[in-house]
């Protein structure tokens, strides 16, 4: 295809809580949490910040990563499930905030954790159709997980950004291919605060399904092995699953442990195999092929595959990096923690 | 404040556009539309700060008005950017970490909301220059 | 021009006045000034009510009507002028009564002030008060009245090593004064350490740094200088009112440590009444919070900037000091009814001029100096007066 990544941007809010800190307050056992999730801590929103906020500071990293003149923006979409508007769009906020209006469409996408990659496929289109020269995919989430529910132990927050043109590539995307059924895995209900999920049933029904599914077909298609790839990220709503699957279809646990970011960030939902993908490039080099497929309940997965370009050395430090934005977390407690997620109310 | 006091500050709150004066060179931040200095004479027009300053001085605000008592205790600062202009906002950092003296840039966050059901109003506050929170 | 005297002087108790109304306050205050003064209701000619926020303390506005009303002036249609500058309204408002008298407009004016600060709950009134600042450019990034003055005192401490116990020793000293004033909201002793152990509010202000939030009246009438024996024995005459605008937010300041409209008024009024800081005997300035004493007593030029905290821990400032300030309590121990503090003050003044002040009379009082502050910095107000013309 003619499109490609050509820009990226990461944000992690820096506080963390710890799964033992999670694990203490409902009398579980820690340790077989952590060894069930392989996620040791999670990030956690500051106070002021949301899911705009978290994608508006990956948006800007992705802008002044290449040096994107934001009026050639023609359309921005964002992938999340937790809008902080049910009606109202996010996304305004955000093309006000990097500078793009009005010349541009916007719109908020959701489709649980693959949103984001929705967001991708929705921009190639356009930018392959000539409707537009750059288009901007945002999955950012500052996700819900009900107290004491095993959610609660991963849901996290941090946002990613992907500008996709034609022009100064840094990965050209050399094929996508999806794969949807009505699978009812998880949802939440409209004015519900917290997601209900199907215990096991999200597992093979829905998650192993769909992400092998949607694997082997964009393989199958483009006539490519595991073997061909350098590294390779799915979707990561714990460190568990995506192990697993990388196994089921043949890729090498050193093929994925680039992108895998979960057991030190917890899940990010819409951002989270964009997070891998944002590692994986961080590291990447020219040449290189990555493959991605994520993941979003309901069911469906989005895969891709990437050839990495020389421009990636050129800009690659003019933002923050993943390791970066994971380092010098701020620890805190179940308390404090509760009263940024909002669970104290005032 | 109000959804159309607010909406007619979203470029200003969100990027930091301010004005800047061509005859005398002075910059302002929040914008003024007469440059105080040549009054009539000056030829104001819309100016988009860099985001890097210092800060000037800083409270720890423990009692707040209603709107902001969710964020208790936070860093209230008097921040002198760049280009001269100064500023009120908050600085997001460790408490400990806080000084006169101290360079910070801006990063965009929440400033508030009318209750649940309200408009959230959005805009820059400040960070450390060094790591960007 | 002519020159003016104070003939009459009134005031509430402040304090938080649960049993009174905003209108009950202020004719209350008005009508012991004008029973002190010995005038008839009939010869007021015009009324001045300062006030800050009727509207949102009490959802009351056109409180000039209201007081003319209820003081039994409606039906002799006598004008009446509510004057607004946050918390220098009582300062603002006693100017425009000297300048109706001074300018031969008007003969015998009411110039008064009240706030009815309890009738809301306290979030209310600290947003209510937050107003005095810039609502879209301070209040909106989170920047209460503690948190903007906190800042001054955090710059105050890193430039002149003003430390803790110097702020402190303001509270000290005015809850001391305030003891001797039957009208105080808090007649009792404090401590350093009450004070910098008590809760902090804005770093490094602490509760017993800031001002009280009160309910309170206070009224003078004015007369010209030519008729004031007339009326009393002894009329304290108005040697200079000046009035000066500033930014209205404080990071708009030249220096944010000197509230540069202070310094303004205060030279001009020096300059109207032909004298220097030396020649005041003593003044009641605005301590909304610990800090703004020490920075007033500076920028009025009573001592060098920088040098007002240990001018306060010396004992310079105390009732038997070189230059006692704020013998009433001043805001912090008296109480700060927004829009009678700038009355409040004047009524002080009269009263320590006449050798009525009591236990807190201060000996030899010739000449006395107000100083009201609106916002942090947005106006202010400076008088002078005297037992002599």
């Amino acid at each position: 295809m003619n499109v490609g990544i050509v820009s990226y941007g990461a944000y992690i809010p820096r506080y963390r809580i710890r799964v033992e800190e999670i694990a203490k307050v409902w009398g579980a056992n820690a340790n077989s949490i952590i060894d069930g999730l392989m996620v040791f801590e999670k990030s956690v929103p500051d106070l002021d910040e949301d899911t705009i906020t978290i994608a508006v500071e990956a948006a800007r990293y992705a802008i002044n990563r290449a040096n994107i003149n934001p009026e050639k923006i023609g359309a921005v979409y964002t992938g999340s499930e937790s809008h902080p508007y049910a009606v109202k769009p996010s996304r305004t906020v955000i093309a006000e905030a990097i500078g793009a209006t009005p010349d541009l469409t916007v719109a908020d996408f959701e489709f649980a954790c693959k949103a984001g990659t929705a967001a991708i496929q929705t921009c190639m289109g356009m930018v392959e159709t000539g409707m537009i020269e750059l288009g901007m995919a945002i999955g950012s989430d500052v996700s819900q997980g009900a107290p004491g529910d095993a959610l609660e132990y991963t849901a996290a927050a941090g946002g990613v950004a992907y500008i996709i043109g034609k022009k100064d590539q840094v990965a050209n995307i050399e094929s996508t291919y999806s794969y949807t059924t009505d699978t009812p895995d998880f949802w939440r209900r409209e004015g519900m605060p917290y997601p209900e999920h199907g215990g096991r049933f999200t597992g093979e029904p829905g998650y192993f399904k769909h992400v092998s599914s949607a694997a082997e077909g964009l393989m199958k298609r483009m006539g490519t092995k595991p073997s061909d790839y350098n590294y390779a990220i799915f979707h990561q709503p714990n460190g568990k699953f995506p192990t697993r699957v990388a196994k089921m279809l043949g890729f090498t646990s050193e093929q994925i442990k680039p992108g895998l970011v979960v057991p030190r960030l917890g899940n990010t939902y819409s951002g989270s195999c964009m997070m891998g993908l944002a590692a994986t490039l961080d590291i990447a080099k020219a040449g290189d092929r990555i493959f991605m497929t994520s993941f979003g309940s309901g069911a469906g997965s989005d895969a891709f595959s990437f050839t990495v370009t020389d421009r990636i050395d050129e800009i690659r430090n003019r933002a923050p990096g993943v390791e970066t934005l994971l380092a010098n977390p701020i620890y805190i407690n179940y308390a404090t923690y509760a009263r940024h997620k909002g669970k104290i109310k005032l | 404040m109000s959804v159309p006091r607010f909406w007619r500050r979203i470029k200003n709150l969100y990027n930091l556009i301010g004005t800047h004066c061509e005859k005398c060179g002075g910059f302002f931040y929040p914008p003024r539309n007469m440059c105080p200095k040549c009054r009539r004479n000056g030829i104001v027009n819309p100016f988009k700060f860099k985001g890097a300053g210092v800060v000037v001085t800083y409270t720890i605000v423990h009692t707040a008005a209603k709107d902001y008592a969710k964020l208790t205790p936070y860093i209230l600062a008097i921040i002198k950017l760049d280009e001269g202009p100064s500023l009120t906002s908050q600085v997001i950092c460790d408490h400990s970490q806080i000084h006169i003296g101290m360079r910070v840039k801006s990063a965009f966050r929440k400033l508030g909301e009318e209750s649940d059901k309200g408009m959230i109003y959005y805009g820059t506050k400040f960070v450390p220059m060094e790591e960007k929170a | 021009m002519r020159d003016v005297a104070i003939i009459g002087v009134g005031c509430t108790e402040f304090g938080e006045l649960w049993d009174k109304s905003f209108r009950e306050l202020f004719v209350e205050a008005g009508v012991s000034a004008i029973e002190d003064a010995n005038v008839q209701g009939g010869k007021i000619d015009a009324l001045y009510v300062g006030n800050m926020s009727g509207g949102r303390f009490i959802e009351q506005e056109h409180l000039g009507a209201l007081i003319a009303d209820y003081s039994g002036l409606a039906s002799l249609n006598v004008p009446s002028t509510r004057v607004e500058a946050a918390c220098a309204s009582g300062g603002l408002a006693l100017r425009q009564g000297i300048l109706a008298v001074a300018s031969g407009y008007h003969d015998i004016v009411v110039a008064g002030g009240a706030e009815k600060m309890t009738d809301v709950g306290v979030e209310t009134t600290t947003d209510a008060l937050a107003a005095a600042a810039d609502r879209e450019w301070e209040g909106i990034m989170g920047a209460t009245f503690p948190g903007l003055y906190a800042m001054i005192a955090k710059l105050h401490m890193h430039k002149y090593g003003t430390t803790q116990e110097q702020l402190a020793a303001v509270a000290v000293k005015n809850h001391h004064n305030g003891t001797m004033n039957p009208k105080a909201q808090f007649q009792n002793e404090i401590s350093i350490e009450t004070v910098i152990n008590s809760l902090m509010v804005a770093d490094p202000l602490r509760v017993f740094d800031c001002s009280p939030i009160t309910d309170g009246a206070s009224a003078v009438v004015i007369a010209p200088a030519e008729i004031a024996k007339k009326y009393c024995d002894t009329p304290i005459y108005v040697k200079a009112s000046a009035q000066a605008s500033g930014t209205i937010s404080l990071h708009d300041r030249p220096d944010i440590t000197t509230v540069d409209a202070t310094v303004a008024a205060a030279k001009w009024a020096y300059k109207m009444a032909k004298l220097k800081p030396n020649d005041i005997g003593f003044a009641e300035v605005h301590d909304c919070f610990t800090i703004a004493e020490i920075c007033a007593i500076e920028d009025l030029g009573f001592v060098k900037k920088g040098e007002g905290g240990p001018a306060t821990e010396s004992g310079m400032t105390a009732i038997g000091g070189k230059i006692p300030i704020n013998p009433s309590g001043g805001l912090k121990a008296c109480g700060h009814p927004v829009g009678a503090t700038g009355v409040k003050q004047a009524v002080e003044i009269t009263l320590q001029l006449r050798g009525e002040a009591g236990k807190r009379q201060i000996n030899g009082a010739e000449i006395g100096l107000t100083h009201n502050v609106g916002g942090s910095g947005g106006t202010a107000v400076v008088h002078i007066f005297g037992r002599e013309k």
